[in-house]
Order: structure tokens, then sequence, then C-alpha cells
């Protein structure tokens, strides 16, 4: 078949005709929507299709390879799991934001040129912005005005970066960046943005939780992993991408760590896996390459699964700290054992997705040789069962009962969760059909009795050190400071710092030129002569040290001002000496 | 159960309410930890940069070692950027 509809396409005709539909024909089309894409998606041959012109530059919006095949069939099967999720929603509003977000990332993922990649990456942008706004609450608007804020800046770099770079190459294809300088740097900026590296990270853990139930699912998968998409495109094997990948994976551990709110430890979690993949881009081996993708694919859908139990249970009680939860097990087993599912496989628990994927990457640092890429991203491996594995369902589930007894979600987001864990599963268990999509021959075999006992050892002693030092981990009601202090803090202290400042000096210029200066002047110069002589007279009580003549000098003064008594002789006198100077001035 | 709940409550699990149940786990774990361990002792292990890899138990202790300090760093990190839940209210 050639290609005939872009799955794009279907997103955005499917968020028109959701406004023309009763609730049963929305529900049945958003449905339908993401499986008619998924099907399209595995049609499509080799190639580029969807030419136009623009500004003299010819532009293809559909480029069909591998690679964005992977991403084409995780963004899909995703979109269906989200929208059976997301199926008791009566609104359109979110709906169409969802839908239009979605297809804009394929637009992203699809894109053959960096004109119409910015174009759907700015789409991208907006659209996810309203399912932050759709909470309708007074702090979701204000995250969602921050979220739109620093995509609004990436989306700029970004820009300039494309200008530069058509500039310098005078081509707009997005393939593999050869060219070091301010152009690529500029892209590479923007892309990271979206992947979230630190020190541009705070949007992510920022906005995403307090999007609505149903966005923030939906928001999990799409920004990130387009970001790591354009990045595999563009910067595979730059050196930089290992370390900013290393710092992401830490970083997103540490700060999960300290979180109090559970679809915040989720967001830094995404945080932490996005790094993995960035290493793995870094390295840029073929092996890397495939991990990064597979990982990918297995992340979107753990994370979503995850995401997704976290959903359920703000939905039914309101709540989404981890104070103010606990002991859900007694009433949510299901969503229990769906959210565990996604915490092992996140966990790169044997059996599970994450296990055949991430130690892809690790490997092919190994392969390479990268001694400090493999500590650290074992070190995190760790970390990630600790951070996500065991304390978002311990704490969610388990811990202590804090009273709530909600009950299962409904049906259709238990479906959800259901069909996303079997995926888990089932990538766990055989994952030669993931390792069939990949761009490159997998030459990785998980199952080793060797690797499975080491990984084991790993995470269980991972789960001794967690229930051991549990005492150190106890939820405290409080929020971390991240990067996003600088511009809600900072900027506010900037505010204020100005105005103490600059408020400052004008009022201190205020008190002195405007009233002490010209009071002090028009007193002195009421009567020049008697203050002269008063000053004089003071100077000179001060320097003999004899202050008793001054009083009665003083007194002369003015009485010798007030009547005009100067001796004749006087007047004279001062103005021969002036004559005198002026004269030596002028011939000197 | 409580007689008086109706039937639209929920269905309520305590398994793990129990002292005895917790206990058998614990247990549990800790065959499942040791078993863990024990067959590095008779097979040949193959190791990727230095010889400590194949040292019986390496990465379970690589493991616990690796949980234990990324607790340590970020409760001290947590000094300084744990924060009120007003702190960017105020």
């Amino acid at each position: 078949m050639t290609a005939s509809l872009h799955p794009s396409m279907l997103f955005f005709a499917g968020a028109l005709l959701l406004w023309l539909l009763p609730l049963l024909g929305r529900r049945i089309l958003i449905l339908l929507v993401p499986v008619a894409a998924f099907l399209i998606i595995t049609q499509l041959e080799h190639g580029t299709y969807f030419s136009y012109q623009m500004l003299g530059f010819d532009l293809n919006l559909l480029r069909v390879d591998k690679l964005s095949k992977v991403f084409g069939y995780v963004f899909t099967i995703n979109a269906f799991a989200c929208f059976l999720f997301a199926l008791h929603l009566k609104g359109r509003y979110e709906h169409t934001a969802a839908l239009t977000y979605i297809g804009a990332a394929l637009g992203a993922v699809f894109a053959a040129d960096l004109i119409s990649l910015y174009l759907f990456w700015e789409i991208m942008a907006i659209t996810s912005t309203f399912l932050v706004l759709a909470r309708k609450t007074e702090r979701s608007y204000r995250a969602a005005f921050r979220y739109v804020m620093v995509h609004i800046f990436g989306g700029l770099c970004l820009l300039a970066g494309i200008l530069l770079q058509i500039n310098a190459t005078g081509s707009v294809a997005f393939e593999g960046f050869t060219l070091h300088g301010l152009p690529t740097y500029l892209i590479l900026i923007g892309f990271l943005l979206n992947a979230a590296a630190p020190p541009m990270n705070a949007w992510l853990s920022d906005a995403y939780p307090e999007a609505t139930v149903t966005g923030g699912v939906i928001m999990t998968a799409y920004t990130t992993k387009t970001a790591v998409y354009t990045l595999i495109r563009g910067f595979a094997g730059w050196e930089v991408l290992m370390i900013v990948g290393c710092c992401m994976a830490i970083y997103g551990i540490i700060w999960a760590i300290l979180e109090n709110d559970m679809r915040r430890i989720l967001a830094y979690s995404i945080m932490n896996q996005v790094g993995f993949m960035i290493c793995g881009i870094g390295i840029g081996t073929a092996m890397a390459l495939n991990g990064a993708m597979a990982h990918a694919f297995a992340h979107i859908i753990y994370k979503a699964l995850l995401w997704m139990s976290a959903g359920a249970v703000l939905y039914l009680t309101g709540k989404s700290k981890c104070t103010d939860l606990g002991g859900l097990y007694k009433t949510m087993p299901l969503t229990m054992i769906f959210g565990t599912i996604g915490a092992l496989a996140i966990s790169s628990f044997p059996f599970l997705s994450g296990y055949t994927t991430k130690p892809m990457i690790i490997e092919a640092g190994v392969h390479e040789g990268f001694f400090w890429v493999w500590l650290i991203l074992e070190i995190a491996s760790a970390g990630v069962f600790l951070h996500a594995g065991i304390k978002f369902p311990y704490f969610v589930f388990f811990a202590k009962d804090n009273g709530l007894r909600p009950g299962e979600p409904p049906k259709h987001m238990l479906l959800a969760m259901a069909f996303l864990a079997s995926i888990c599963i089932f990538i766990g268990v055989y994952p030669q059909p993931l390792y069939n999509i990949l761009p490159y021959p997998v030459e990785f075999h998980a199952y080793t009795f060797e690797h499975t006992l080491n990984q084991f050892q790993l995470l269980m002693f991972s789960a001794l050190a967690f229930f051991m030092l549990l005492p150190l981990l106890k939820r405290t009601e409080t929020i971390s400071i991240d990067t996003d202090w600088f511009y809600r803090k900072g900027g506010r202290l900037f505010v204020q710092g100005c105005d103490k400042l600059f408020n400052g000096l004008n009022d201190f210029g205020d008190r002195i030129f405007v009233q002490k200066l010209p009071g002090v002047l028009s007193r002195f110069f009421e009567d020049p002569a008697r203050s002269l002589q008063q000053h004089g007279a003071r100077l000179l009580a001060e320097f003999t040290g004899d202050e008793r003549p001054l009083a009665k000098r003083q007194t002369d003064i003015d009485h010798r001002t007030r009547n005009l008594a100067y001796p004749v002789g006087g007047g004279v006198l001062l103005a021969v000496l002036f004559l005198a100077i002026m004269s030596l001035f002028f011939f000197l | 159960m409580d007689p008086e709940k109706n039937n639209n409550k929920p269905e309520v699990w305590t398994w793990f309410d129990h002292p005895r149940n917790i206990k058998r786990l614990k247990i549990g774990f800790y065959i499942v930890l040791v078993l863990l361990v024990l067959p590095d002792l008779f097979i040949h292990k193959h190791t990727l940069f230095s010889s400590i890899e194949a040292f019986p138990g390496f990465y379970a202790i690589f493991g616990f070692v690796a949980c234990v300090v990324i607790i340590l760093v970020s409760k001290l990190l947590g000094f300084a950027l744990k924060k009120k839940e007003d702190y960017y209210d105020r």
C-alpha cells in the first residue's frame, strides 16, 4: 500500500470530528483512531511521502524507516490504552487536546525535515498545556503557565538552531548532525529541554503531576520520548550525551526519593529512565541505539501503566501525597497488582519488559569499555528499584493505613491497565517481536543464568537496603527545590532585589536631593554672608578649642547682618581682595 | 467483616495487617536473599572490568551499598532541598 494516509491526519481529523459526535460516538472514535493509525503504520513502506513546498524548500511530512516506525507503533499502542483509560470523560475538551497532542507527536516522529519537525514540536507544546489546564485548579493554571513558558523557550532555541543550521548547510533535511557548532548546539538544547535533561528538567516534575488524572497518563509518553527519537536521529554517538544521560539517571533517583507526591515520584522516574536512553544514544553503537529504542518502547508502556495506577488512586481518593495514602491494597488489590507489575518492569525485574531492554544499553557501554558509564548505570539500576520499584507501591498501597477505602476504579481503567501489564509481561518473556522491529540486528541475550542471577541479587539486596533504612525514608509533608526555583523563587527574588536596590536608590536620592539639600541651600543662600561668618566662627571655635566666645560672636554676627551694620571699610577690603585674586588668575 | 456494611462497600483485604503474615514474608525474603547468593559459590563468573566482580555475591553487595549511598546522599541533600509545601506561595 502506498502512503495515502498520514497517521497524524487521523488524530487531527478525530479531534475535529469529536465536536460533531454524541457521547457514544466519541467513545468509539477515540478508541478507533489509535487502532486505525496503528494499522496504517504497519502497512507503511519505507520511503518519504507527502512532499510539499514551503519557503522554497522541499519538505516531507512522512519519512518511513525502521526508526520512525518503532516510535509510531508504541505511540499508537499507548494512545489506545490511554484513551481506554480515559473513556469515562464526558467532555470534548481534554480528548481534543489529547488527540491533537498525540497526532503532533506522531507528526514530529515521521517528519523528514527540520521545518515540519519544528511545526509539530510547537503544536505538541501548546496542546499538552491544555491537558494541564484541564485540571482547573489554581495550582494547575500556574504550573501550565510555567510549562508553556519553558517550552516556548526550548522551541525558540530549536528554531534559532534550525535557522542557523539551514543557513550554514543549505539543507533542511533532518539527518544525523555532523557539524559541531552553535547551530547544532542550539538544536541539541531544544531537544534536551524536551527530554527533561538537567538543568532544564523542572518543567516535567512541575507540570505533569498537576495535570488531570488522564492527562498525566497521556503526557508521560510523548514529549520526552519524541525528544529521545529526535536525539537518536540527530545526535547518535555525541559523547556529551553519555554524561547528560548519567546525570539524569542519578538526578531522577535522588529527587524521587525526596518527593512525597506519588505522581511527582513517577515524574522523576521518567527523568531517570530517559537518562538511560540518552546515555545509550551517547554511546551510539548499533547495540546502544537498539537498546535506547527498545527501552523507550518498554518505558512508554510501563510508565503509562504506573501513571494509570497512580491516576486511579487519585481519581478515587482525590489524594496524591504519600503521607495521605497507604493501605490501599485492602480495597483496590487489582490496581495494586497492576501498579506493582509496572513498578517491577521499570526496575527491570527479570521476566518483565525493562529487563529485556535496559541491560542492552549497559552492555553496549561495556562493549565500548566505558567503565564509568557501566558503574553509574548499575548504581542507577539499583536506585530505580528503590524509588519506583518499591517506594511507589509500598507507600501508596501498603505502609501506614490512612483509612481510605475507595474500592476498585471503573472497569475500563482496569482493562487499560491489564492491557499494558500484559504487554509488559509479554515483552519481558518473549522480547523477539520487539527486537525484530528494531533498526539493527539484535545480538543480545537477556536470559543467561549468570546475568539473571546478578540482576536478582542487585534488586533484592536493594530491597533489603530499602527496608533496613526505612526510618530514613519516612515521608514528610514537604516539597523539594528543583531547578524551577530559579524562575519561581529566583524570579521573584530578582524582582524584590531590583525593588530594594533601585527603589532604595530612588528613595535615597529623593531624601537627599529633593528634601534635604534644597532646604539646606535655601537656608544658606537666604543670607550667605551671615552663614559664611557663622560657619567661620564655628570653625575657629573648634580650632582653638575655646567655646566661650562662640555664642557672643554668633549674636554679634546676627546683630550685624540684621541691621546691615558692617563697617564700609570691610566691604572695600573684600572688593579689593576679590579684584586682586581675579587679576592674579588673569595674568598667570 | 462488619455486618453493617452494605453491599456497595468494597471488599476489604487485610492479609498484610497480620503480624504473623509479615513475619512469614520476612522469613521468605531472607531465604530468597540467601538462595540468590548461594549459586555464586559454585559457578564460574565472567567479569567485565575487574576481577572483583567474580567475588561471590558481588552484585548483592553492589546493590546494597549503592542503595545505602543513594539514600544517605538524598537524605543529606534533603536538609537543603526540602521545603514546606507553601514555600512557593509565600
